[in-house]
Formats: C-alpha cells, structure tokens, sequence
C-alpha cells in the first residue's frame, strides 16, 4: 500500500511512460496463452460446480443396474458407470467435490504456512529456529505417507482428507512465506512505518503481508493443483471420500474396484473421470506458471 | 569433506527422532486401547494382555516412547495382525519387488528426463521446446493410478502388447537369489524369464516414472538455461570448443546440482506412487501391503511403512547432500 502511493506521488518527468504494476501484471499474464487457456477451462469448471443441479442431465446417484458400463450415446455423452449411472452428471457433480475439496486443503495450509512464515521471518531469532525446525520434521516424511498417517489418526473421511493434505502442504507455504517476508523486513517503508511510531501487528498486516503477497499466490496457485490430485489419492486409498461421493478420484476407484471387466467393457468409466481431474490440474498449472511470469519480474523469459 | 559428512549426519538425528514421535503417537492417538488397536478386533483377551505388557502401556508415555524406539531400532515393530508374521519379515520379503520397480521408474526418469531437458534448453523456444514444456506439465497433472489405468486399457487391453498383472506370467517361476526378477533370470541364464520380467516390469515403471520424468525434464531445463548464460560457457564458446562438448562437458555438469537435488526428493513421491501403482498391477511389493494394510487397518504394518519409509527418505536426501558436496568443491558449511 505505502510503496503504491510513494509510486503515484513520485514525480514523472514528463515524456516518460509509466505503467503501474497492475498494468504490467495484466499485460504479462494475459499475453501468454497457456494460461488464457487454463483461465479458460477453470472457468468452466466452476460455472459446471456452482450450476451443478441446472446442467447436469441426472441426478449423480441415480442408478441403472440394466445399463451396467452402457457404452456414451445420446442419452448419456459420457456412458454409464458399474451401477449405471450417469457418467457425466457425476463428473459435473463431482466439480463442486475435488474442486472445495482442493480449495479447503489450500486455504488450510495457506492461513497456517503464513503465520508461521510470517512469525518465523519477521521475529527471526529461536522462534525462526524453532518453527523452521518444526517444519524441516513434517518435510523429512515423504508428504503423501504423512498425509495417510494423518487421516489413520483422525479417521477415513473427505473432511479429514482435506485437513491431512493441508497440513502437509504448510511447510512449503511457511518457507515461501518466510523468505519474502526476510526481504520485505528491512525495506525503507517498512523502517519508515516503524519510526512512525506503529506496533509490530500494523507493520505485518499493513507492511509487510501485502509486500510479500506475489510469491504467496503463485505458490498457493500451484499447490491447488497438487491438492486436488492428492485428495483424488487418498480416495483411491479409501482414505477420502468413500462411494456414493461424486468424487472424480473416488469414481476411479469405484469403476477399478469393480472387477477387471471396467477395462474391456467400461473404459469410458475410466477415461472421463480422469482426464475430467488431469484437465483441471493442468489448467491450474498452466495459470500458476502464467502468474509466477505476471508476479516475478526476474522469472520473466 | 569429512566433517561436513559428520555435521550433516548429526542434523538428521533430531529428524528423525521427530519422525519417530510421530509414528509412535499415531497408534496412541486413535482412540482406544492400542494394544486391541495393534492387534485388531479378533485378538483374544489374552494377546491383548500381552501386548499390552510387552508396550508396557501401565508405564509412564516416555518410558513407553523409549521402548518403541528400542524395539524399532532392532527391527521389531510387532506383528501383522493380517498374517500374523513380524512386520519386518514382510517389508523384506517384499522389498526386493518395490525397489526393482522404483529403480526402474527412476532409471527411466532421468534417461529421459535429462536429454530431453537439456535439449529443450539448447533449443529454447523451438517447437522441440515447446511442446515438452506442455508435456511434462500434463506429467505432472496426471492422477498416478489414472494413468497406471489407461496404460492397461491401451497397452495390455486394446493392443495386447504388454502382460500384466504381476512380475511375471502366471505359472512362470525362477530360482530367487536377490529377489530382482531381472538379475535372477540372468544369474540362471533363463533369457525367457527375463523378457517375461522386463516386458512386464515396462507398464509399471511408466505409470510410476512419468511424474519424476516430467519433474526431472523441466528442472534439467531451467538449470541448463541458468548455466548456459553464465561468463564460462561464452568463454569456452568463443574459444572455439566445440557445440556438443559445450553443452555437456561446460554447462550440464555445472547445472547437474538442482537436478541432483530433485532426483532426491523425488524418492519420497516415488513412495506414494508405488502404493497405488502395485495395488493396480498386482505388484506384489511393499506398496502393495502397505494398499491392504490401509484398507484391512492393520496398524502396526501401517507404521512399519511409514517408519522405515521417512527412514529411507531421510537417508536419500542425505546421501544427495553428500553427492553435492563431492559434486561442488563450494559446497563447504
């Protein structure tokens, strides 16, 4: 905030362009197309999981035990499943699942990796040694054997799914965090801020937090799409959403676990789920590489 | 060199006795007696009372800790309660499986993954370039066990080119001496197993290879792409070396380091994959166990995996900051 006003209050001898950094930002991201793309699809992805009940052409639990693996047709673009359901009103439904799924392990792991980086690098000193040490404990499990651990203890279900897999992703936002945090501290403004008399909770929330926000969404952003293929695991495992769930991992699962007949008769049961979760990881992907370019002028090609 | 080896061997100790509070609390922390928890429903009165004994659970929760990690330190960490054997005996009866198949996936990840990428590098912006860009980012989009499915429905299923399930066809079997399909075969001379091994071991070791192939190409890229702008490589360009010796001999072992690393923190993704990539093969690895033991919750065989697996973790990365130091005489702290 005070680095935007200090930027509009600077004088610009006259002849010389200027462009704010918003400008800069728009005009990176939106000349790089992948990400365009990824924006695009992500886009459709949400409109399907908030009209869910509008779109989709059944209901995601209604069954069909005559039309076992019913090959796509007319009626259904998608086929049918190992209980006759609608394949794509399930994937539809199962938008709003991996989707707030993802979603709710992120912002878990993003709202705790802050604190603790923010503390961490602001403080400095043992509360630094202490967290970062802390951290260095949950990253020496590999992170997906933690996460089973995890839900082990709480017990198998989506939510839990949920929480394990943002605790497991709060080390790498803490880092993130920390690291900008350590090169905002010492900023003119921030000392300007100090010697105007503010106390350490106004310098974070009005210094030093929005300064080191650029890292932070690019992280978070590519950690969505991590999210959202590591609740789809767990499912696999039976550790997260269990049948009936739309789930795009748990429908997987289902088809797999209903015997080897999914693979000569139910492939479509296979394909669509799974390109339905690679096709929006992907495109997460695609716009947290095209923010990363947009936020960090040094990355940029 | 030594010291630094000692001081890095002496950092992992508070690691991993966090690892072993963690694993040793999480029997504890499931509600419920953990002696009946370790031993499963069916246990009788008597096993309980036992075990109970044995984990000294009337005793104070540090004598208890102190206990586990003895009794984890000489390999015992109780029995299945699946098949009743010690935990140990069956992560070593399988472990040769997993680590044919890891090694495998690993050994095909960086055959690719680092020409590729340093291809894409030297080329930067062609076509080539571009297109594995895209690639090795649906690498990583891909949920493992999906795309461990839609190799079966194409390869094994459609076209009938690859077998599966297993290391072997049914009936086929071969004297053990390391447990490695593959080194037996050779050891007895019995090529047909061998192939029989090797075309089975290909699908797997895709499904399970391609995200630290996608992982290993675009990092090899932006390592190469830092390297190639550095003063040494114009230096030795402008004195006329040639291109290829360039490339290979001046920038990828100068950019070897990050690419080093990744390998080594790829160890611990490969492990999540294994479960679910065996458990669709009917691999009959430690993945495998570890799949059943989440679905049958058998517990003490959960924490084995777990335990041991950071263990390995631990160790890998550990051996990759060694590598590191011997790779970069700068690397000195």
């Amino acid at each position: 905030m005070a680095e935007a006003q200090i930027q509009q209050e600077a004088v610009v001898p006259s002849g010389v362009k200027t462009r704010s950094r918003r400008e800069d930002f728009r005009r990176v991201f939106f000349s790089n197309r992948l990400a365009l793309f990824g924006t695009a699809v992500m886009g459709i992805f949400i409109l399907m999981a908030i009209f869910a009940p509008l779109i989709a052409p059944y209901g995601p639990l209604q069954q069909d035990l005559a039309s076992e693996f019913a090959p796509p047709s007319r009626a259904h673009l998608m086929g049918q499943d190992e209980l006759g359901r609608d394949i794509l009103s399930r994937v539809i439904y199962g938008a709003r699942i991996s989707l707030t799924a993802g979603l709710a392990a992120v912002g878990i792991a993003t709202i705790v990796g802050t604190l603790i980086g923010m503390l961490a690098g602001y403080f400095g000193g043992w509360a630094d040694s202490l967290l970062m040490r802390l951290m260095d404990i949950v990253l020496a499990f590999p992170s997906i054997l933690l996460a089973i651990v995890i839900v082990s203890i709480l017990g198998p279900s989506l939510p839990n799914a949920m929480l394990a897999i943002g605790i497991v992703f709060v080390p790498q936002i803490a880092r993130v965090v920390r690291s900008a945090v350590i090169s905002v501290r010492e900023r003119d403004y921030i000392e300007a801020e100090r010697a105007l008399g503010a106390g350490n909770a106004q310098i974070i929330f009005s210094g030093v937090l929005p300064n080191s926000m650029a890292p932070l969404i690019v992280q978070a952003t590519l950690t969505l799409g991590t999210a959202i293929l590591d609740v789809a695991y767990l499912s696999f495992l039976g550790l997260g959403a269990r049948a009936p769930t739309p789930e795009w991992g748990a429908m997987l699962t289902d088809a797999f676990r209903s015997g080897f007949g999914v693979f000569v008769t139910g492939q479509h049961a296979i394909i669509f789920p799974g390109i339905a979760i690679a096709l929006t990881v992907l495109s997460i992907n695609f716009i947290g590489d095209g923010l990363r370019d947009a936020l960090d002028p040094r990355s940029r090609r | 060199m030594i010291e630094y080896i000692g001081r890095r061997i002496l950092q992992i100790v508070p690691v991993l006795l966090g690892v072993s509070i963690v694993v040793f609390f999480m029997v504890r922390a499931i509600p419920g007696d953990p002696a009946q928890i370790l031993l499963g429903q069916q246990a009788t009165q008597e096993q309980v009372q036992l075990l109970r004994a044995h984990m000294g659970l009337d005793k104070p929760v540090l004598v208890q800790y102190v206990v586990f990690l003895r009794d984890a330190m000489t390999g015992d960490l109780g029995n299945s309660i699946v098949t009743g054997r010690p935990v140990i005996t069956e992560l070593l009866a399988r472990f040769p499986a997993t680590l044919e198949l890891t090694a495998s996936a690993m050994l095909l990840a960086i055959l690719v993954g680092v020409p590729v990428g340093v291809i894409s590098a030297v080329r930067q912006y062609s076509i080539l370039d571009k297109i594995t860009s895209v690639l090795a980012l649906t690498g990583i989009s891909m949920p493992i066990f999906w795309l461990a499915m839609v190799l079966i429905l194409i390869f094994g299923v459609k076209l009938e080119l690859l077998p599966f399930p297993g290391r072997l066809s049914s009936g086929a079997s071969i004297q053990a001496f390391t447990g490695l399909v593959l080194v037996d075969s050779l050891l007895t001379g019995n090529f047909g197993a061998f192939w029989d091994g090797f075309t089975h071991l290909i699908m797997p070791a895709l499904a399970l290879g391609t995200i630290p192939m996608a992982v290993i190409t675009r990092t090899t890229r932006s390592s190469m792409l830092e390297v190639m702008g550095e003063d040494y490589v114009r230096t030795a360009r402008a004195k006329g070396v040639i291109p290829w010796r360039v490339v290979f001999k001046h920038a990828l072992r100068n950019a070897m380091l990050p690419i080093v690393t990744v390998i080594g923190l790829q160890v611990g993704l490969l492990m999540g994959g294994a479960i679910v990539t065996e458990t669709i093969f009917s691999w009959p690895g430690i993945g495998q166990i570890a799949y059943d033991s989440i679905n049958s919750r058998d517990y003490a065989m959960i924490q084995g995996v777990v335990l041991y697996g950071a263990l390995l973790f631990v160790l890998v990365n550990l051996l990759v900051d060694i590598l590191y130091a011997v790779l970069d005489p700068r690397v000195r702290y």
